[in-house]
């Protein structure tokens, strides 16, 4: 390098850093009068449905019975961007200010970050919020309360996960398809290795044995709940899961990737669609996609006593509904909000995509469908009694933490589970006591 | 620009300029700002603010979020984000999950640049010497270097799975746990499968090397009775020194920057992180986790030990 270019290269750097040193330095006022203006505003706003086709044509039936009566305040609907995740593209939009009013597919796990970046609006602030939503989702919605005890997030509809399975698979390996022993984990256990050495399936049960940070809620979650009668994975601050609970749910999984009943590896398609795995974790979401072409069956998740049906607890999978601070018309986002997850349209969501609105009236409220779709009520009920993610700091982090040293030692088979699971408490503690 | 060309006017030799001052003679504050041909400046103008806007800009930006307490917010929010000096670079540091992807990509480095250099340069020799369907055989090496890896790291799951084409042939030698999720072999296959992907450019990089080694000395090695090998060792490998030194230095700032092939062949890194690289964890810290102050001093440090790789690198390789 020249001296010439050398200077030339040295002074573009500092040129920009000072840019980037002023444009970072710069004072927010925070614009604490706009934002007591925009919670009362009317007029247009957007909203952003999933890519879930069944949802997006709820979400498009909605808009324009919305449109019919309020011309003065027209909502506008769009599939979320596409992106790795829902999460990070709302992550930029609020780091951008280009958020949308209202998010169809706000992820329980991200509002603690989303609030932390001032993106969301608490639904406290609105003078029914509080009432409104405690009136639809009863104590569920404690749940969805963040630490400073606020509510960021709408609880909306949830695909409590259960265990689907393949009644010709099951039979092809001399199990009883109609009353299939899964209840405990010895039952479990057994069963799977009559399918795996019966070679009726490749697998028993298949969860992605991969470490994104989500992925536990589909194995290792389900499990601690029902075995819990009901606890998250962090309470008061505190990992929950060092407890004999936590540890017999981690030794059940090192068992099933010992003896190979759940492989290793990750199936790149649908291993239960495909006949690989005979039993698959899934919500209610599966009746639709699975229901002509598998035979099956369902029941919860297994615990170590073998817990009745009424007594089982299972992680909740919820997607709520989000009120973005960059929205200029908080009030008419409020009144959409309302709107949308009404009696009326709650059962139009639940009719066009089986998933379950977050209502403490569920079965009672739509009575019919469930009449005419008997294989939705066994999900119904079980809808009464799931496990969210903990609200606390941190979250994405806490899992990804508990990720890396559940698939370490339960996968990977590197390790004792329980010492695994105490390393992982030591740094969830540490992570979910930060502000 | 100056030349030292006689163009006859006068005895001495003429400078290219008429009015450029006489040496020691003082120059005007126009002239030393903007240099003798402020024009240059103009044409150099587009790429100097492409080059602040889109390395120095960003670059800066993550020298000062790394010395901050910093995360993203809305446009409006009223966030404190504090100087927290070297606090995330010392976070980082500490981070098992950090220095083990570190670790990791050390390892691809010392299995992926030796296997690029090596086969590089054999494969542009023999493209070199191939007279029928030379073009084809260019063409079918740099074909995957122009493919998505999204869309070749189809093909090689396809390959290295558990129950892939690989370990079928290989049958009983197969190892377990496969390939990708087998902590030992999931890094040196990713490795290898960068190795493959990039070769195309840098045989066309050692292509045109080729061209500059002096065929006389070819001839004269034979003269001497040196076989191919001998010549290759001998005459080849000097002559294209330089172009080593370039594939050396590119395929270490290409495979420090490894992010899409762990991601996509071994899901996020794994088995345990045993493929994961420093973008990655960057990649899970910054935008997954929102932190993104940790993610720029994993950032800034990986720059750094980028550049220090790069200076030895050069040192060894470009030394007369």
């Amino acid at each position: 390098m020249t001296s010439r270019t050398r200077t030339t290269v040295g002074a573009t750097l500092t040129v920009a850093l000072a840019a980037t040193l002023a444009a970072c330095g710069s004072g927010d006022d925070g614009g604490g009068a706009d934002a007591e203006a925009a919670l009362t505003a009317k007029g247009p706003i957007t909203i952003w449905l999933s890519n879930n086709p069944d949802e997006v044509a709820w979400g498009k039936a909605m808009v324009e019975k919305w449109n019919a009566a309020h011309s003065d305040q027209k909502v506008t609907a769009q599939e979320i961007p596409a992106g790795k995740s829902s999460e990070e593209v709302i992550g930029a939009a609020i780091t951008a200010g280009n958020a949308p009013c209202l998010v169809y597919n706000t992820s329980p796990a991200a509002v603690p970050q989303f609030q932390k970046q001032g993106g969301l609006v608490p639904l406290d602030d609105f003078s029914d919020g509080k009432a409104y939503v405690e009136a639809r989702s009863g104590k569920t919605a404690e749940q969805y309360t963040s630490s400073d005890g606020k509510l960021y997030q709408m609880p909306w509809k949830s695909n409590p996960v259960m265990i689907f399975y393949n009644k010709t698979l099951l039979a092809k390996a001399g199990v009883d398809a109609d009353n299939p022993p899964l209840k405990t984990y010895d039952e479990f256990l057994a069963t799977s290795r009559k399918i795996v050495q019966s070679k009726a399936a490749q697998a028993a049960i298949w969860p992605a044995p991969t470490s994104e940070f989500f992925q536990s809620w589909f194995d290792f979650y389900p499990l601690y709940a029902a075995e819990t009668g009901g606890k998250q994975l962090v309470e008061d601050g505190k990992a929950t899961f060092t407890d004999a609970a936590g540890t017999s749910v981690a030794d059940f999984w090192a068992t099933m990737y010992k003896e190979k009943l759940a492989p290793a590896e990750k199936y790149t398609a649908d291993s239960f669609a495909d006949g690989k795995a005979a039993m698959a974790i899934v919500g209610p979401w599966a009746v639709a996609v699975y229901g002509d072409k598998v035979k099956w069956g369902v029941v919860p998740v297994p615990t170590s006593t073998g817990k009745s049906a009424a007594e089982t607890y299972t992680f909740s999978d919820a997607k709520n509904v989000g009120l973005y601070s960059a929205c200029e018309n908080q009030g008419t986002a409020w009144e959409v909000l309302k709107f949308s997850t009404s009696k009326e349209q709650d059962g139009d969501l639940l009719d066009r995509t089986g998933q379950m609105p977050l209502r403490t009236d569920l079965a009672s409220a739509y009575p019919d469908y469930f009449a005419k779709k008997p294989e939705y009520k066994t999900f119904a009920d079980q809808a009464s009694r799931t496990v969210e993610v903990p609200n606390v700091p941190n979250s994405v982090e806490i899992w990804q933490d508990f990720r890396d040293q559940y698939t370490a030692s339960v996968i990977s088979g590197k390790g004792n589970p329980a010492d695994a699971l105490k390393t992982a408490a030591a740094s969830i503690d540490k992570l979910a006591g930060q502000q | 620009m100056t030349t030292t060309a006689d163009t006859g006017r006068g005895g001495g030799p003429a400078r290219g300029h008429d009015h450029d001052p006489a040496p020691g003679a003082p120059r005007s504050l126009v002239s030393r700002l903007l240099g003798r041909q402020p024009l240059g400046i103009l044409f150099a103008l587009p790429y100097a603010v492409y080059l602040a806007a889109i390395f120095a800009y960003p670059l800066g930006l993550a020298v000062y979020i790394s010395f901050h307490d910093y995360f993203f917010a809305a446009p409006r929010a009223r966030v404190s984000r504090p100087f927290v000096g070297l606090q995330n670079y010392a976070d980082a540091i500490a981070d098992p999950d950090v220095r083990q992807a570190f670790r990791n990509v050390l390892v691809f480095l010392v299995i992926n640049v030796p296997i690029t250099v090596v086969l590089a340069l054999l494969l542009a020799v023999a493209l070199n010497t191939v007279v029928q369907a030379r073009t084809f055989f260019r063409v079918a090496y740099y074909v995957p270097y122009v493919t998505a890896s999204v869309a070749v790291v189809a093909v090689w799951l396809f390959l290295f799975s558990g129950d892939g084409l690989v370990s079928r042939l290989l049958g009983p030698l197969a190892p377990d746990p496969p390939w990708l999720v087998n902590e030992s072999l999931a890094l040196p296959v990713i490795a290898v499968f960068v190795a493959w992907k990039q070769l195309g450019f840098f045989i066309l990089l050692y292509l045109a090397a080729l061209q500059n080694v002096p065929k006389e000395l070819y001839e004269s090695a034979s003269v001497d009775g040196a076989g191919r090998w001998r010549s290759f060792l001998a005459v080849t490998v000097p002559g294209v020194r330089p172009a080593t030194a370039l594939v050396v230095i590119l395929a270490t700032i290409t495979g420090a920057n490894l992010f899409t092939e762990p991601y996509l062949l071994t899901n996020g890194g794994g088995p345990d992180g045993a493929s994961s690289s420093p973008v990655l964890v960057m990649y899970q810290k910054g935008i997954e986790q929102g932190n993104p102050d940790i993610a720029s001093a994993i950032g800034v440090i990986l720059v750094i030990l980028v550049l220090v790789i790069s200076l030895i690198n050069r040192r060894l390789l470009e030394r007369d």
